[in-house]
């Protein structure tokens, strides 16, 4: 979308927790944070843990407060005033869903059509839209055959579908996922990756995706690399993820298809290392092997 | 281990009492007990238990789960049946007598009547509630039931927002306390021998990291809670309006009916089987 405002805008944005010793403060975990995402945009936050994108993923909900800077949210400057009234941050928090690390965590009832219900039902909905929201967000995740489940008879990934059909059901305009995958097995992985993908591709969700998998950030539109409380890179990512060197420098990871790609480039292959495409990777190293026989 | 653990004591089926309104078995059996305790003829009494049967006949639960639920409250009633033996003094004879031991017929009569009572009590409120009604539907219950003590500041919403909570991490917590027994017992830890302080100590390290971790979901869990909007009772609608139908109607009738009958057989029938008592 090409809209002039953008949806999510942080302006030199601070943030230092509170420290126990007043005399004492603690350092900033964000520092001059300049940000601007767009709506529908799909971006993946990267960093270490103790980098600061947690934080800042608890800043645009409203769960955390900047100690200095602006904070806008759909042209509205959620850092204007100390006291936000509470239907305003509710505004905020039914615009922007969050989905947690921990799937256990996040669920509330006992049945996991009642808990899909409850933010809707938190919102005051009427009860026959509430169903058709309930049902509708279920069949997004593909989970309307366990909706009379027990959330404890479920595995981590269809826990973490339920926890994101709960968010889908109040109808926001971005989800942030804090490390939502982390917990999860491979397969668990996957089906919340793709949930993901779908939300952003078909319905349009602007997705904040917070994550220290570098497989997961290369399915993103932007990538944006915190290191240490300052936005160290911030791009496509073909730009981000090609400049290995910058990456290595900090401590992080590339996506495995660009370390192979890179390390047979270093050995002189004439291979490009910025290409993200499994499929296409293969595909070039397969044509490299014909051509040199033996 | 205790993975497949039920909550509460719940039975699915899908009799009349597993098919009515959860408020309106509260309120019934709320009038069972009543009326239980109101019995004072013999006749009566027989009707109760005549009563209580067919209630644990309609809801199709096996006989002998109901002997089940009698199994905990033994204790209750053997103490009950004992002051009533040697305690009560009757007119006339006793039956028996040796020393300060005096037992007359009246104490034999009376532990017969208190121990029938409290066994119809629980299987009556069983089979009306807990048996038949999930814990989740219970809870509902309650909160709408209660809802009008809103208006004097009770917290009935959060007190069944707690309840929910409760039973949405029993097994969530129960599957933690598995997980971490199998590491302490990894490490040598030894649960199972010993005497009962010894074995209260040995649970002492399973215990302190199931709080810290519990300290920690409640943390986590109330972020996600607000979140997801919660402001406790504030502007809040449910997906699912519960209504009263016919089978609520027919069961408020069935306990009127009860009452009824009661009251009836203490009023005009007092004497009858009552062996001269």
């Amino acid at each position: 979308m090409s809209e002039k405002t953008p949806f999510i805008k942080l302006e030199n944005v601070f943030y230092s927790y509170e420290s126990d010793d007043e005399t004492v403060p603690l350092p900033p975990v964000l520092k001059n944070i300049n940000l601007e995402i767009e709506k529908g945009t799909f971006v993946a936050l990267l960093g270490h843990n103790g980098s600061g994108k947690s934080t800042l993923a608890k800043l645009i909900n409203l769960i955390l407060l900047p100690t200095e800077g602006r904070i806008t949210i759909d042209g509205k400057d959620i850092t204007a005033s100390e006291a936000l009234t509470e239907d305003e941050v509710y505004d905020v928090r039914r615009k922007i869903g969050m989905v947690f690390q921990n799937p256990d965590n996040q669920l509330v009832a006992t049945v996991v059509e009642e808990d899909v219900a409850f933010g809707p039902e938190n919102l005051g909905i009427e009860p026959s839209e509430i169903r058709k929201r309930v049902d509708d967000a279920l069949e997004t995740v593909g989970m309307s055959a366990y909706k009379k489940h027990s959330p404890h008879q479920l595995s981590g990934g269809q826990k973490q579908r339920i926890a994101i059909a709960g968010i889908i059901a109040m109808m926001p305009e971005c989800i942030v996922f804090d490390e939502s995958t982390a917990m999860l097995d491979p397969g668990g992985r996957k089906e919340v990756m793709n949930t993901i993908e779908k939300l952003n591709r078909e319905m349009g969700i602007t997705i904040i995706l917070i994550t220290h998998n570098m497989d997961e950030a290369i399915k993103a539109d932007r990538v944006v690399v915190i290191n240490d409380g300052v936005i160290y890179m911030d791009g496509t990512p073909k730009e981000v993820f090609s400049d290995v060197q910058r990456l290595r420098t900090v401590g992080l990871d590339v996506p495995q298809v660009t370390e192979v790609m890179y390390e047979l480039h270093g050995m002189g292959m004439p291979v490009d290392y910025t290409e993200l495409d499994e499929k296409k990777c293969a595909d070039a190293l397969a044509e490299l092997l014909r051509k040199k026989p033996g | 281990m205790i993975k497949d653990i039920t909550l509460g004591q719940f039975f699915p089926g899908d009799s009349l009492l597993h098919r009515a309104d959860p408020r309106m078995k509260i309120i019934t059996a709320l009038i069972y007990i009543v009326f239980v305790f109101v019995a004072k003829a013999t006749l009566a009494y027989l009707f109760v238990i005549l009563f209580t049967l067919f209630l644990v006949f309609i809801s199709r639960l096996r006989f002998r789960i109901i002997l089940k639920a009698l199994k905990p409250v033994i204790f209750i009633m053997v103490f009950t049946a004992f002051f009533n033996i040697f305690w009560t003094r009757g007119e006339g004879e006793p039956l028996f007598s040796y020393g300060i031991i005096r037992i007359y017929k009246e104490g034999i009569w009376f532990a017969v009547m208190m121990v029938l009572r409290v066994a119809c009590v629980l299987a009556g409120s069983c089979v009306l509630l807990t048996y038949t009604t999930s814990p989740i539907a219970l809870t509902d219950g309650l909160e709408r039931l209660l809802a009008p003590l809103k208006k004097i500041h009770l917290p009935v919403h959060e007190f069944s927002m707690m309840m929910t909570i409760a039973l949405r991490f029993i097994p969530t917590l129960v599957e933690e306390t598995d997980k971490i027994m199998s590491a302490q017992k990894a490490r040598g830890a030894d649960f199972s021998s010993g005497g009962i302080i010894k074995r209260a100590k040995a649970l002492l390290p399973v215990l302190i990291p199931l709080f810290a971790s519990s300290f920690r979901r409640a943390s986590e869990l109330a972020t996600a809670m607000e979140c997801r909007c919660y402001r406790g009772d504030k502007g809040r609608t449910r997906m699912t309006t519960l209504r009263y139908s016919m089978t609520d109607l027919a069961l408020l009738l069935l306990l009127l009916f009860f009452g009824a009958g009661v009251i009836l057989i203490n009023i005009f029938l007092p004497h009858i089987l009552s062996f001269g008592i």
